[in-house]
């Protein structure tokens, strides 16, 4: 009895396997495109989960990776640097083909990068670079976030805007590169531009009861303030509190960035809260991502041989330029993201 | 003479020397509206600081305060996201607090956990479990809805900001009760020696488990206030060090860590100064660095005194003192 269930069931299978010899279409690269995504290993060590950037990444990574059968193994190391060093190290011990780093800071993974790509694997390094390069950068050239930012002040308030050109700088955490390098950016653009006065630069640690602490000081102190560079939708949400609670939307003009988050970036510039956005738009953000896995999985480059970078195309969103499309949100993305 | 300066006068001293040199040397300082907002700004750390003292005066210490005002605040508002009412919602973000307040209570008062590590690892636990089970996002927006709860961190009552009249009434609720209620003053008789508070007959148990769930309440008084001032919440708050400048606020005011002393009155003495030394040095756009060097300098010169004129000995200081 059992034999003959096993022998039907043999003629089965090789009935199945006939069938399914008609091969799909071959253009001379899809079969090997697919041949080489399948069962490979990715490796991610974002910042943290649960946060929007890395959440939406997440999405279009799983989802892409989902699609061509490979895998994508998240460990959260909770904003802590060590934690995530520890979490690259494990990664690097069970040999992915591509590891994929979010750094906190410029120096933390320097090592970790070289660890990795010593032993063969290639890295992706997004939305921050370590000092050293690994195989792809894919993320913000915070310099450029910067500049443009600036810019967007400088329109407001600089000259031919008829405005007095007061600026106050509400920064972040000061020791993240970031906000250095994208003050950096800040100061080299209103370097040339001297009719604007910056009356106050103060540090809100990314925390927006602070941000709002320090905004509505400065405003009672500069009640003709013209604008307010912030650097992050989280923290500059304290900032606009303080200047809708002083009455002065319709004056002063409020530049921050983000990844461009529905409730975060979108809402803020209906309801008057933010002027202008610069977002890395996390959605882009993904398909580069994506893009740069697949590239490293198809040409397995040697670790190193061959850096490249995908920075992200800043996207501003304004009042007049929003669309239903400008923003995004995780469900979204989860559902079609990557 | 000299003996008369304890902490809380000292403090209230340097305040009111740096009220006058900011007030004389800073054009803007005095005017009405920036002694208003200089109040606004650290109504929230006042706040947490009432909750805070009424755990330090009791011989307590709660460092899951900041999680707690986190994680149930913005709880409540991913409720209110998804359709909840916004009444029901509130009421379960006082529960989850309550029943915080509680397992902290247990275990320090009956499974004798030191305070400092319970609440540390209970801050830890509640960020955790609140992060991994109720809220996916780090920062949780407000509902667009006109309810006037969302005006309690914004607007004004009568030209005074909301944040500030909340602060007061937090405080007068809180002197009140610790100087007139049966709890308030068995807190203080804890506080102060819990073997003669126990034989003396005072249910020091409850008492301590009490204590504990009127500082979670605190905290989302606070973190209500905190979110609709700044219409979000970021869940990354209980990560930061704020738990610390609460401590420092409760501390500086002259509550000492050795429990049973003080009141309400020290942490709007260590409020105050705060506020007045930040909002000066936000107007002399003074570096960030510089300001903290400022704060901690002022801190520690506050304690020299104190240690100086009332140096500890035999009678004062206590076993297991911090």
């Amino acid at each position: 009895m059992k034999t003959r269930t096993l022998i039907v069931a043999a003629f089965a299978a090789l009935g199945l396997a006939t069938v399914s010899v008609a091969e799909p279409f071959d253009d001379g690269q899809s079969t090997t495109y697919y041949e080489q995504l399948k069962g490979k290993k990715v490796g991610f060590v974002p910042l943290s989960m649960g946060f929007d950037l890395t959440e939406g990444w997440n999405a279009g990574l799983q989802n892409q990776a989902n699609a061509l059968g490979y895998e994508v193994m998240v460990r959260d190391p909770n904003w802590n640097t060590e934690a995530g060093v520890q979490a690259a190290n494990g990664l690097i011990a069970e040999q992915p083909d591509v590891l994929i780093l979010h750094p906190l800071d410029m120096q933390a993974y320097n090592r970790t990068v070289q660890k990795a790509m010593k032993s063969g694997i290639n890295v992706i390094q997004i939305n921050l670079k370590s000092v050293t390069n690994g195989d792809a950068y894919v993320g913000t050239d915070w310099y450029e976030m910067g500049t443009k930012q600036a810019e967007a002040i400088v329109a407001a308030c600089g000259e031919g805007s008829g405005r007095n050109g007061k600026v106050a700088v509400v920064q972040g955490m000061l020791a993240t590169p970031t906000a250095q390098i994208s003050g950096q950016g800040m100061n080299d653009v209103l370097a040339q531009h001297p009719e604007i006065e910056v009356v106050a630069t103060q540090a809100a640690d990314w925390d927006a009861s602070k941000a709002q602490a320090i905004t509505s000081t400065i405003l009672k102190q500069n009640p003709d303030l013209c604008g307010v560079l912030g650097l992050w939708d989280g923290q500059d949400i304290g900032t606009a509190a303080a200047i809708r609670e002083a009455g002065m939307q319709d004056q002063v003009f409020l530049v921050t960035s983000g990844g461009g988050n529905q409730a975060a970036a979108c809402d803020n510039i209906q309801n008057g809260n933010f002027d202008a956005y610069f977002s890395y738009d996390v959605p882009g953000q993904a398909r580069d991502l994506n893009a740069a896995v697949k590239i490293l999985l198809q040409t397995q480059p040697e670790p190193g041989s061959a850096p490249f970078a995908l920075y992200t195309p800043l996207k501003l969103i304004t009042a007049d330029n929003m669309s239903p499309a400008s923003c995004w949100t995780l469900e979204e993305l989860k559902r079609i993201g990557g | 003479m000299l003996k008369m300066l304890n902490q809380e006068r000292i403090v209230g001293a340097i305040a009111v020397v740096l009220f006058i040199g900011f007030s004389i040397g800073l054009s803007g300082f005095l005017s009405g509206s920036n002694i208003l907002s200089l109040i606004q700004n650290v109504s929230i750390l006042g706040i947490l600081g009432i909750g805070m003292a009424i755990g330090i005066i009791g011989r307590g210490i709660d460092l899951s305060m900041v999680s707690t005002m986190v994680i149930s605040v913005a709880w409540m508002l991913v409720m209110v996201n998804s359709g909840v009412n916004l009444w029901l919602a509130l009421g379960l973000a006082v529960g989850f607090a309550v029943v915080v307040g509680i397992v902290n209570g247990l275990l320090i008062a009956y499974v004798e956990v030191p305070a400092i590590f319970a609440t540390l690892a209970m801050g830890i636990v509640v960020y955790g479990f609140g992060k991994s089970f109720l809220i996916g996002q780090d920062v949780v927006y407000l509902p667009r809805d006109e309810s006037w709860f969302y005006h309690i961190g914004s607007g004004q009552i009568a030209g005074v900001p909301n944040p500030v009249v909340v602060f007061a009434l937090v405080a007068l609720v809180a002197a009140l009760f610790l100087k007139f209620t049966k709890f308030g003053r068995y807190n203080y008789a804890v506080g102060d020696n819990v073997a003669t508070a126990r034989i003396t007959g005072i249910p020091v148990r409850p008492v301590i488990v009490a204590q504990y769930v009127l500082i979670a309440v605190i905290a989302v008084v606070a973190g209500v206030v905190v979110a609709t001032a700044v219409t979000s919440m970021n869940t990354r708050l209980a990560l930061s060090t704020q738990v610390y400048d609460v401590i420092l606020v409760v501390v500086l005011g002259g509550i000492g860590l050795s429990g049973g002393k003080g009141g309400v009155r020290n942490v709007i003495v260590g409020t105050l100064l705060i506020g007045i030394l930040l909002n000066g040095m936000t107007i002399m756009n003074l570096g960030y660095t510089t300001q903290n060097i400022f704060k901690s300098v002022i801190l520690l010169a506050a304690i020299l005194i104190d240690t100086m004129l009332n140096p500890r000995d035999e009678q004062t200081a206590q076993h297991g003192d911090i």
